[in-house]
């Protein structure tokens, strides 16, 4: 169109012909670049974040508070010693204002209560995210240059485990999926170091297979490695997907390799089986529940995790093993959790009957081997080396390989550019975490990595778990962590160590700092208890808690252990806070004791948790008082009375900041409660 | 001009062209097709469940679609919707052969209470919408929750569980349930602290609530205050903030 224009004039010309001219446009030129960088700002993101909070706050009441605690511009939160660079609080102004809680619309929330400030540590620690960014986009999403997204919210317990190492009572996530990493037998084959310099170890040792030929048969094992759980739902081993003839030639290599124990198969008693209500009630009455679970007919599982479920153990043990197992089950396992029950032989026999009735007939129903030929037993060795069975499995001839998996222990920082993600998955570190302990197998042919039945809830806590081992926790100066509480190895010595040793008591009782949390603490029980009461409640043990299901087991000790046992505990197992023998065990004055009546029953009203009168009271939080001055010694409960926690952390029973003189009284009364059976000795 | 109006054309087009690339592939709101229409929807499990902020509820919701008689129906086409924050998995979908439809809830970031709803259309195109509530707890009030398991609801909780029997039917005056808001939303914050930390007489109440004081930090307490307001029914309405009218 241009060139029908008879005289053709260049947009040159007419712009820069007159000199006065190019001088004014050149001039706006560079005023509006010089324009550009202000307008940038004045437009930019956080600017009208604030803007907007402006106008959110102003028609509130605490408007003018609200006001003065808001400042404009770019804020930081700096802390270089923890790599923080926060520029959150820009645009998220209002989260420390307590009078927001009302408000839902982000970026203007008060940020819910935490056990820190938020200036202390900053955002990105606990939430991920780009702290230096000053943009929506850039701090919340991943970039070219910035690969760290916004954690999700269900995974945020991961914050806290950097700096915290041992459990915390707060974060039952975190601690679950600590525990599963230990308990499952991950840490097994992946190293997971932890940033203290140890490295993360297993709970549960899976058993020995050196002697499995003992234990079980073959069949057993084919159906077991086929799919464990159907055998037992609650089984930590996991399914490693083989093929029929992988599985018949790893059965035969395990038998194959399997060597005999003396004496860890009994001959059969010579016993009439009496009425199989004889075995339930030896069962029950032996708290094997306490350990071991069954499944019920609704299909739920009651009973312990302690032990292996025994649904249906029937299919799986020998009775010869079972036998020999029951009778000591150290003889096969010199360093099981279970304890020696010193039964009699007509008791191992009925506890025998009742387990091998335990069984399904469609477990093995289809398994039907062939004796195996030598190149079946080779070819199941090369599995069981492929497969590394070794890892979790004492095999004897097969090393334990190291490194036999990729190192977890900065699994939380791992770049996403070197992640491989199945298609339809989101391009996150925590999905693929998530996906891969989902389904292991999916990501590439060929991988070894066995197949878990955890439920959803169990894999948000395992991701949990690995998100809090990354590069900013190995590398957090140490005067912000805290480190977990060195793991005790104490082990009781002389005769009374290794009856303990043989009754298993630190599956359940911790002492020193080592042992179970089913049972109460015994660090102290020396002071605690009347030596009379616990020779007494070690040839019969009774129930101090009427409520509780898990109990202690009847061990039919001997008069001679009793007494090894007593001694020790009596002299070893003393606070060195008070004298166990400061406060007499009868002969208060009945004006002490009435006082002591009248401060249980009205001031401190004990009875809501405690039984003194049999027929009167009712509670049963607490342990039962009827006999508590046959139980305990009066300086026990004194101090108790003063500061429950103090003698056993994490009791309960709340502390009252009783006088002197109320703990003197109640003390007094409480001594005189000697049970039934001593009021009619006196008689 | 033949140029100029064959490049409005063109640039009218290639706009169109744009336009609808870019727009979002509308949502069918029906998801799959249904078969049958049901005339309500009944909330089978999964409601009133207490759930951490921005994870996954630990049940299921299952809502039923029945027909006129009460019977389960089959093959009907069942939306869901919540609040902002809240997800579902899956959004929605036909119901089973048993009339049931089951969905995995993860509720926002907020603590607090959340409204969902599943909704269908019966024969007659008319909305039927099932409400259901669910509870979110954040940091401070699952530690509440944790402090309620440990010292409180042995007393303060009527049900029994295996693990954990109820003392309730033992005590002389009747605890209150942290759920009781017809009570409990009466007392201000200070009174529901000074009752924890200094036991029932402190409000001239039974002697049987014990002081928590010395054995609670106030975080703790506070904690657990803010657990119990969460948990009420009917909900807890924080004291008026007083604002300016517009």
């Amino acid at each position: 169109m241009q060139s029908s224009d008879p005289k053709p004039v260049s947009l040159w010309q007419t712009l820069f012909g007159d000199p006065t001219r190019a001088f004014g446009i050149v001039s706006v030129l560079v005023l509006v670049l010089l324009a550009i960088a202000p307008a940038k700002n004045y437009f930019s993101e956080w600017r009208h974040y604030q803007k907007g909070y402006l106008r959110l706050i102003r028609t509130r009441g605490e408007a003018v508070t609200l006001q003065r605690h808001f400042q404009p511009g770019i804020q930081q939160i700096w802390h270089p010693e923890l790599g923080v660079t926060d520029r959150c609080t820009s645009c998220h102004v209002g989260l420390k204002e307590a009078s927001l809680f009302d408000v839902t619309v982000q970026p203007y929330r008060r940020h819910p209560v935490i056990p820190h400030n938020t200036e202390q540590y900053g955002c990105v620690i606990c939430h991920r995210g780009q702290g230096a960014a000053t943009t929506v986009e850039e701090a919340h999403s991943s970039t070219l240059a910035w690969e760290q997204p916004i954690l999700p919210a269900r995974y945020l317990e991961s914050g806290c485990g950097q700096c915290h190492r041992a459990s915390l009572a707060s974060t039952p996530q975190l601690n679950q999926g600590r525990a599963l990493l230990a308990r499952y037998g991950c840490v097994q084959c992946h190293t997971i170091k932890l940033p203290d310099g140890g490295s993360m170890q297993a709970t549960q040792d899976a058993p020995s297979l050196s002697h499995i030929a003992d234990k079980t048969t073959r069949e057993w094992i084919f159906a077991w490695l086929k799919d464990p759980q159907s055998y037992a739902v609650s089984a930590t081993m996991p399914n490693f997907k083989l093929k029929d003839e992988d599985i018949r030639d790893i059965s035969a290599f395990l038998i194959a390799n399997s060597t005999p124990i003396p004496g860890d198969n009994a001959p059969p008693i010579a016993s009439k089986l009496s009425d199989p209500a004889a075995g339930a009630s030896l069962y029950g009455e032996s708290f094997c529940a306490s350990c071991h679970a069954v499944q019920n007919a609704a299909g739920n599982l009651v009973g312990g995790n302690l032990g292996p479920e025994l649904t249906r153990i029937g299919n799986k043990a020998k009775p010869e093993w079972l036998r020999a197992w029951i009778r000591n089950p150290r003889v096969y396992d010199p360093h099981t959790e279970m304890p020696h029950y010193r039964f009699t032989d007509q008791q191992v026999a009925t506890l025998e009957g009742f387990l091998l009735a335990k069984s399904d007939a469609d477990l093995l129903a289809n398994v039907h081997l062939d004796p195996a030929t030598p190149e079946q037993i080779a070819h199941g060795k090369s599995l069981v080396m492929e497969y590394g069975c070794a890892s979790c499995h004492e095999i004897s001839g097969i090393k334990k390989p190291e490194n036999f998996a990729p190192e977890l222990s900065r699994i939380g920082s791992k770049p996403v550019s070197q992640l491989i993600f199945l298609p339809g998955m989101q391009h996150t570190l925590p999905e693929y975490i998530a996906g891969k302990i989902r389904q292991p197998r999916a990501f590439a042919p060929g991988l070894k990595m066995p197949q878990y039945s955890f439920t959803p809830t169990q894999i948000d806590a395992l991701t949990t778990a690995l998100l809090a081992l990354n590069d900013r926790a190995q590398a957090l100066p140490p005067a912000v962590t805290i480190p977990p509480p060195a793991a005790s190895h104490y082990r009781p010595a002389g005769k009374a160590g290794q009856i303990m040793a043989d009754l298993a008591c630190f599956s359940c009782h911790a002492i020193n700092g080592r042992g179970g949390d089913m049972a109460p603490d015994l660090t102290w029980e020396g002071s605690s208890v009347q030596r009379k009461w616990l020779e007494d409640f070690f040839r019969n043990p009774g129930t101090l808690r009427p409520a509780l299901i898990r109990r202690m087991p009847k061990f039919n000790l001997s008069s001679e252990d009793i007494t090894v046992l007593s001694d020790y505990i009596m002299t070893v197992y003393q606070t060195p806070d008070f004298e166990r023998d400061s406060m007499p065990e009868s002969g208060y004055s009945p004006t002490q004791v009435e006082r002591g009546r009248q401060l249980f029953y009205s001031k401190y009203a004990c009875q809501s948790c405690h039984i003194v009168d049999a027929k009167a009271d009712k509670g049963y939080i607490g342990p039962t008082l009827t006999a508590v001055g046959s139980r305990l010694t009066g300086a026990w409960i004194y101090h108790w009375l003063k500061n429950p926690q103090a003698l056993r952390p994490g009791t309960i029973e709340p502390n009252r900041n009783m006088s002197d003189d109320d703990a003197g009284n109640l003390t007094a009364f409480l001594m005189m409660q000697k049970g039934s059976t001593a009021k009619e000795a006196k008689r | 001009m033949t140029a100029g109006k064959s490049l409005t054309v063109w640039v009218v087009v290639s706009a169109m062209a744009l336009a609808t690339g870019c727009a979002r592939k509308p949502v069918s709101a029906g998801g799959p097709v249904p078969v049958s229409y049901a005339s309500a929807l009944v909330e089978s499990s999964g409601g009133k469940q207490i759930g951490a902020t921005g994870s996954p509820l630990p049940q299921p919701l299952v809502v039923q679609a029945n027909d006129d008689q009460g019977n389960a129906v089959p093959g009907v086409a069942v939306n869901f919707h919540g609040p902002a924050g809240v997800s579902f998995d899956p959004p929605g979908g036909v119901t089973d052969s048993s009339g049931q439809l089951s969905t995995t809830v993860t509720l926002g970031a907020m603590a607090g209470r959340y409204q969902l709803t599943a909704s269908t259309t019966s024969k007659a195109q008319k909305k039927i919408d099932l409400k259901v509530e669910e509870i979110a707890l954040d940091y401070q009030r699952r530690l509440g929750q944790a402090l309620d398991e440990k010292y409180c609801s042995r007393c303060h909780n009527p049900e029994s569980t295996p693990e954990r029997v109820s003392n309730f039917d033992n005590l002389a005056v009747k605890p209150h349930a942290f759920t009781d808001g017809d009570t409990l939303n009466k007392m201000s914050d200070a009174d529901l602290l000074a009752i924890i930390g200094y036991g029932g007489p402190a409000l001239n109440r039974s002697a049987l609530m014990p002081p928590y004081g010395y054995t609670l930090s106030k975080a703790e307490m506070q904690a657990l205050i803010a657990y119990i307001r969460t948990v009420s029914d009917p909900p807890y309405q924080a004291p008026g903030m007083v604002y300016v009218a517009k």
